[in-house]
């Protein structure tokens, strides 16, 4: 079970070798982790995506409060979010397969960032599923680089994780 | 008027009331040493900075104050890391301060460089390397804090040479701001209220006293809610002495090597109220037999213990001296039930099986509780002479028994004695030790003499490596590896080189003579006693089987 979770931590030099320390000294497996700083510069916020059960996901999350730099822990539940994820993609595309290949990356809505003789690099955004989709219909032209974020999630609606600033 | 870096730590351990520093000096450490020159803060050398971490990790398990350690960077910063993990793993407060190579050569491989900030990463509570001067009286402010409350532990601070001698304004906080760290002190009402009820209801309750009850002071609280609702106590071995060993309702420690009245008891027990205990793998044994019939209230001050190794029906975070008076007022008063006379039953007195031409440990131990009525601060090193302590020291006292847990540190009792005898001067402290991890850390006795210290030790000397011996004997079919020493010094030869009274004694009738000499001994003294290396710890639970599953139990 792959389980996505939002982290709030101080932007802090050495936060990210915390974190990724104590999922390798725990023994969690990372899936995917993107880091970014925040609306507020001070504050950076980690998506970490987690394979493992519920029991797992329950140790991540307060192993990941015990660390002094953290913030905010919070779990994104698939219904009510939005998750996104960037991908690269470098194909072999001869003159007489590029028509092809850029019907289909109009199809999926992904826009071509680079063209040479013999190749295109294309850039796609959306979930896990799309990604996957339009990575296999590319296979058969030969993938010679695939390069992603990892994924980064935000709940729908007006509801968003914050930390509650005190006085 | 401006002062260096390395003047606002000292300034700010002042104003943190540090009275001693255990540490070893080295070069990048230099300018805070020079500071320590104009301060009143007594600076205790050892003889490595192994020995500081865990003498400063032995002076706060006594004094309940924060310990503070000291040492250069590269090998002294490394020197450190096995007390700063043994201070980990046992929920101690110490503050490791580290020099550090300046900040321009920090990632050159240079002299005595190393990492320590991402070395003890996994083993700290927190750490800090130090980039701006002006973060210092700040981040010895967190790091004071965040040792000492929750749960506690180490954190550390690396201080690189040039941010030492940069000049500040010197300001120290009044209060932490950590939007990242608050624990949690208050338990639940909610929780509390069904924890007393759960007691109310049950028939078979038995109070599981971890460490967390030495840590929190809370003895008196559990005695309340022992003695107000009959319920018996085991203690974990990080638990020992928080309940007094002579109380009719006081059961032993449970464990591996538990007493079996102790480990019968959790196991027929209908409900486990574990307080401060964490139900460490040696504590519980087999997962899936553990306490088949029991339900758990859990009460921790980490909420990631809860749940983390056995399941808990109701969870309570917080401080467990506050969360036992508050169950404690909610239960209902209720005299010694059948369950009571049952498990009266199960207590035995363990007779050692005396030869008198050899010396019996055991024996021994049972002696030197007897003549110090229970009442001496004993440390242990880690090995069968820690677990007969354990098993058979009659400790009537919390905080008296500073031993490695967790971590299982040899090496650990000498400097930990140190540190204890510098928090408690008028206490006797008592270092029981076998030859094998005696001789980790024995330069620790130059310390001691060096600051009058009159600690005591007994060495139990079986030339070799008995508890090792025991599981490759259980384990390996009796092959033995590397258990037996091929050379032993002369113990008594050493420890009187070092400023020490020695003596040694190896038949069962010289025990009572040697202990009266080591009790009435004014300076430090060392008793040798030659042990069989056959001598195991017993009762044992072998892996894989549950804890009322004992070998010799």
């Amino acid at each position: 079970m792959k389980t996505t979770i939002s982290v709030l931590v101080e932007n802090h030099p050495g936060v990210l070798f915390r974190i990724a320390g104590l999922f390798s000294r725990r023994g969690f497996n990372i899936d995917s982790l993107a880091v970014g700083t925040t609306e507020n510069p001070d504050i950076s916020r980690i998506t970490i995506v987690v394979e493992g059960d519920e029991y797992i996901v329950e140790q991540v999350k307060k192993q990941l409060n015990k660390l002094v730099d953290v913030i905010k822990v919070s779990k994104i539940i698939p219904e009510d979010s939005v998750t996104r994820e960037l991908v690269l993609i470098k194909v072999d595309a001869e003159p007489q397969v590029r028509s092809e290949i850029i019907h289909m990356a109009e199809i999926f809505r992904a826009n071509i960032v680079d063209v040479s003789r013999k190749s295109m690099t294309i850039e796609l955004t959306g979930d896990k599923n799309k990604i996957s989709a339009f990575e296999e219909l590319l296979k058969p032209f030969g993938i010679k680089e695939l390069v992603r974020t990892g994924i980064i999630a935000v709940n729908r609606g007006a509801n968003s994780i914050k930390i509650e600033e005190e006085n | 008027m401006k002062i260096t870096g390395a003047q606002a730590l000292i300034r700010s351990l002042e104003l943190e009331k540090v009275k001693f520093i255990f540490g070893y000096p080295g070069g990048a450490i230099l300018p805070v040493y020079d500071s320590l020159n104009y301060s009143k803060i007594k600076h205790i050398l050892t003889r490595s900075e192994q020995g500081a971490a865990h003498a400063a990790s032995g002076y706060a398990r006594v004094s309940g104050k924060v310990g503070v350690c000291m040492a250069t960077s590269g090998p002294g910063a490394t020197n450190l890391v096995t007390g700063i993990a043994t201070a980990y793993m046992d929920s101690i407060p110490i503050v490791a301060i580290t020099g550090q190579v300046s900040t321009a050569v920090i990632g050159r491989d240079v002299f005595q460089e190393v990492d320590i900030t991402g070395a003890t990463a996994p083993f700290t509570k927190h750490n800090f390397l130090v980039k701006d001067a002006d973060d210092i009286p700040r981040i010895v402010k967190e790091a004071f804090y965040i040792a000492s409350t929750g749960r506690p532990g180490p954190v550390l601070i690396d201080l690189p040479k040039d941010v030492a001698d940069t000049k500040i304004d010197f300001k120290y906080p009044e209060k932490v701001t950590l939007r990242g760290y608050k624990p949690n002190i208050i338990g639940h009402p909610l929780q509390i209220s069904r924890a007393a009820e759960m007691i109310n209801q049950c028939q078979r309750p038995v109070i599981c006293a971890g460490g967390g009850i030495n840590t929190s002071r809370a003895e008196q609280e559990l005695m309340k809610l022992a003695e107000k609702g009959s319920i018996p106590v085991v203690t974990t071995l990080m638990g020992t002495g928080s309940f007094p060993t002579d109380h009719p309702l006081y059961m032993g420690m449970m464990g591996m090597h538990g007493l079996s009245s102790a480990n019968k008891t959790i196991t027929e027990a209908d409900l486990i109220i574990a307080a401060g205990a964490r139900f460490a793998d040696r504590t519980i044994g087999k997962v899936e037999g553990f306490a088949p019939e029991a339900k758990i209230i859990h009460i921790d001050i980490d909420p990631a213990e809860i749940g983390k190794n056995i399941h808990a029906h109701t969870p309570i975070v917080g401080d467990v001296k506050q969360i036992l008076e508050e169950i404690g007022k909610n239960v209902k008063d209720k005299k010694p039930s059948k369950w009571n006379e049952y498990i009266a039953g199960l207590k035995e007195k363990f007779i050692a099986n005396i030869d008198n031409n050899l010396l019996n440990p055991v024996e021994f131990i049972q002696q030197l509780s007897n003549k110090t009525k229970g009442k001496a601060i004993i440390t242990t090193e880690v090995g069968c002479h820690q677990m007969w302590t354990a098993q058979h020291y009659e400790f009537t006292k919390p905080r008296t028994f500073i031993s490695s847990g967790g971590l299982g540190t040899m090496g650990y009792g000498l400097p930990a004695a140190i540190g204890a005898q510098i928090a408690q001067e008028d206490m006797m402290i008592i270092n029981i030790c076998g030859d094998g991890s005696f001789q980790m850390n024995l330069t620790e006795m130059a310390t001691a003499v060096e600051n009058n210290l009159s600690i005591k030790v007994v060495l139990f000397n079986n030339s070799g490596l008995g508890l090792v011996r025991q599981l490759q004997e259980f384990y390996c079919e009796k092959r033995y590896n590397q258990v037996h020493f091929g050379f032993v010094p002369d113990f008594v030869k050493i420890a009187e080189s070092y400023g020490f009274k020695a003596m040694r004694i190896q038949k069962q009738e010289e025990i009572l003579s040697a202990i009266d000499s080591l009790i009435s001994e004014k300076g430090p003294f060392l008793l040798e006693c030659i042990v069989d290396i056959d001598e195991n710890v017993y009762p044992m639970v072998l892996n894989g089987s549950p804890i009322n599953d004992m070998i010799g139990g």
